[in-house]
């Protein structure tokens, strides 16, 4: 015991001055865009105070009114216009961002659960549970997987539940195959080994040692799936197969305004900015966290 | 070249594999629902009708009859009748097929003919303007979403300048937009790839040794450095041309693009299942064979991957 305490307690110090060159190193970009992000997860968590009107509210009188920036003489002051029916496009982009997030994070949940469970299994176990998993792995990478989702929503119909499963469900992969390439190693290593000729149990390795060691791959991607997964959920919803109206989604907002592009541009371009730039700086968080932590990660 | 029969066969065998899990994958979709029967008929339609269909579906029959049954109609492209158009589902599909090829494709040269010259003259000019502003480019196109994209274009390029028209597909002009919405995002990951692949092998030492024999520089990098970046651009674009397929069902329903993705989305909306279920296969069997040919061009690029 006494040799794994020691071993791992390198590993420690190895993460110790990782983690001191992190506090050092962190770029302007990634301020940037943790700030940004913080106003999304922000707005969304209050967006009932901070939103000017009710994002479903209609109103006829106010069709389709361009972005104004000034109040005016008989006129409601919209900072980013209203759409076909007269709601304010800037709560419903406020608002929108809540369904983003919470599908976004509970898919990545979701992934990154059954993902990170059966790459653990894959790695530990080997053999034919190995197989087994990694033919799934196969399966699941032999064709698009907007196509899958498409062919079940078809089926079950759209709704918010649906949507969390089908979104979660299409980035295990990445994770499955990340965590059992990490534990495939940690499991030779020799303190590991120590451990298990000391009398180890298999679940005090794997809580104590595979775990952890695997948590900042694990991060790394999880962040990277963040962005797609945001990004998959509009795309349905785009598509009308996710979050239905008059629930205010980004995808959806883009899909509702695209009829009315030639006149009121603003009702999809708004969203479609926001719904961007989130992606963007979600990945670029992703892409550094992984440069800083595991460089090896790349192309992952 | 026994090694490379060995290769071809493993990689016919993993084809065939991944169609059959499709078609298992669109029955057991299938079956998720339930009984497919109401989602067959119109809501009205009397009970001893039901009946009947569920009786010519094979519905009475075991599951594992009714698999086989489904897999032997699958190889032979049969899956069932339209109830939108009247006609064998997998007819409508194909008469898609050369759309969204025709757009695929395009798309696809674009994303080469752009993406590779602006990658190499990133890596060769690391860190110079260029080198940026295609860096910065090419980010956002890799975090835009195809829908935003396609939608931008059609706003400033069709409704603002008039350049291009808004929809349909007819002479190259229809082509452009859409060609390019979706290229987009293989356009950014391969200039990206490209860079990193090309300042790799900049970095080696049979070019160094090739700058020191007195090469002119154009023939390094044209003899030495892209043969070497091939493979890893290679593994991009043959990923990115699947993504393609998938990223045609958002681009085909933007500009009403007359291809199987938008044929799927109005099947759905028609709930008429038998054609949803021939563009799934149809798509993912594409998908599996531009996954095959670019595995055999990767063994043919590097013979050491055939083992």
């Amino acid at each position: 015991m006494v040799s794994s305490i020691h071993a791992s307690g390198t590993e420690t110090a190895a993460v110790g001055t990782r983690a001191a060159r992190f506090r050092r190193s962190v770029p302007i970009f990634v301020w940037a865009s943790t700030s940004f992000l913080l106003v999304v997860v922000l707005a969304a968590i209050f967006a009932p105070v901070v939103s000017p009107y009710d994002p479903i509210r209609q109103s006829l009188r106010e069709r389709l009114k361009g972005p104004t920036w000034f109040p005016e003489e008989g006129r409601q002051r919209h900072l980013l216009g209203t759409d076909q029916l007269g709601r304010d496009i800037l709560s419903r982009v406020i608002y929108g961002s809540r369904i983003s997030l919470v599908v976004g994070f509970a898919a990545v949940m979701i992934g990154g659960a059954i993902g990170g469970l059966l790459g653990l299994l894959s790695g530990y176990a080997g053999g034919i549970i190995d197989e087994i998993i990694m033919f799934l792995v196969d399966g699941q990478l032999a064709f698009p997987f907007i196509l899958l989702a498409i062919g079940i929503i078809a089926v079950l119909g759209p709704s918010f539940g649906n949507l969390i499963i089908i979104v979660g469900l299409s980035g295990w992969v990445t994770y499955a195959r990340i965590v059992r390439a990490q534990v495939l190693t940690i499991k030779e290593r020799e303190y590991v080994l120590a451990i298990r000729g000391l009398g180890g149990s298999t679940w005090r390795i794997l809580a104590r040692h595979v775990v952890p060691n695997t948590l900042a791959p694990f991060l790394v991607i999880a962040t990277l799936e963040l962005a797609r997964t945001i990004l998959l959920e509009s795309t349905l919803s785009f598509l009308g197969l996710g979050i239905q109206p008059p629930t205010p989604s980004w995808g959806g907002m883009l899909s509702e305004g695209r009829g009315y592009l030639d006149s009121a541009w603003w009702i999809s371009a708004f969203p479609g900015l926001v719904l961007m730039l989130t992606a963007l700086v979600v990945s670029r968080v992703g892409d550094w966290l992984r440069d800083v932590l595991d460089p090896t990660l790349r192309g992952a | 070249m026994p090694g490379f029969g060995r290769f071809l066969t493993y990689r016919v065998v993993r084809m065939l594999i991944a169609l059959w899990s499709v078609v298992t994958v669109v029955f057991v979709v299938m079956r998720l629902s339930g009984d497919p029967v109401p989602l067959l008929l119109p809501p009205d339609a009397p009970i001893a009708e039901m009946e009947r269909l569920r009786h010519e579906m094979g519905l009475d029959r075991p599951i594992y009859v009714q698999y086989g049954v489904f897999i032997n109609q699958a190889v032979q492209g049969d899956f069932g009748r339209s109830i939108h158009f009247r006609t064998s589902a997998m007819t409508v599909v194909w008469e898609r097929v050369p759309a969204t090829l025709e757009l695929a494709f395009a798309s696809f040269v674009c994303a080469i003919v752009v993406a590779i010259p602006a990658g190499i003259i990133s890596a060769v000019r690391r860190g110079s303007l260029i080198d940026d502003i295609v860096m910065g480019v090419a980010l956002v196109g890799q975090a835009a979403p195809t829908f935003y994209i396609g939608i931008m274009l059609i706003l400033t390029c069709s409704l603002w300048l008039g350049l291009f028209p808004t929809s349909g597909r007819g002479d190259w002009r229809n082509l452009v937009l859409p060609a390019v919405t979706l290229g987009a995002f293989a356009m950014a990951s391969i200039a990206r790839i490209t860079r990193s692949a090309v300042l790799e092998i900049l970095r080696a030492d049979y070019i160094r040794t090739a700058r020191a024999k007195g090469l002119p520089e154009f023939w390094t990098l044209a003899k030495h450095t892209m043969r070497n970046a091939a493979i890893p651009i290679v593994t991009i674009v043959g990923l990115q041309l699947g993504n393609l397929l998938g990223g045609a069902v958002v681009t085909e329903t933007i500009f009403s693009w007359p291809g199987i993705g938008r044929l799927a989305i109005q099947s759905i909306y028609n709930r008429d299942y038998p054609v949803v279920q021939s563009c799934v296969f149809m798509t993912a069997a594409m998908f599996v064979v531009v996954n095959f040919l670019v595995d055999v061009a990767y063994g043919v690029l590097d013979p050491r991957i055939r083992h």
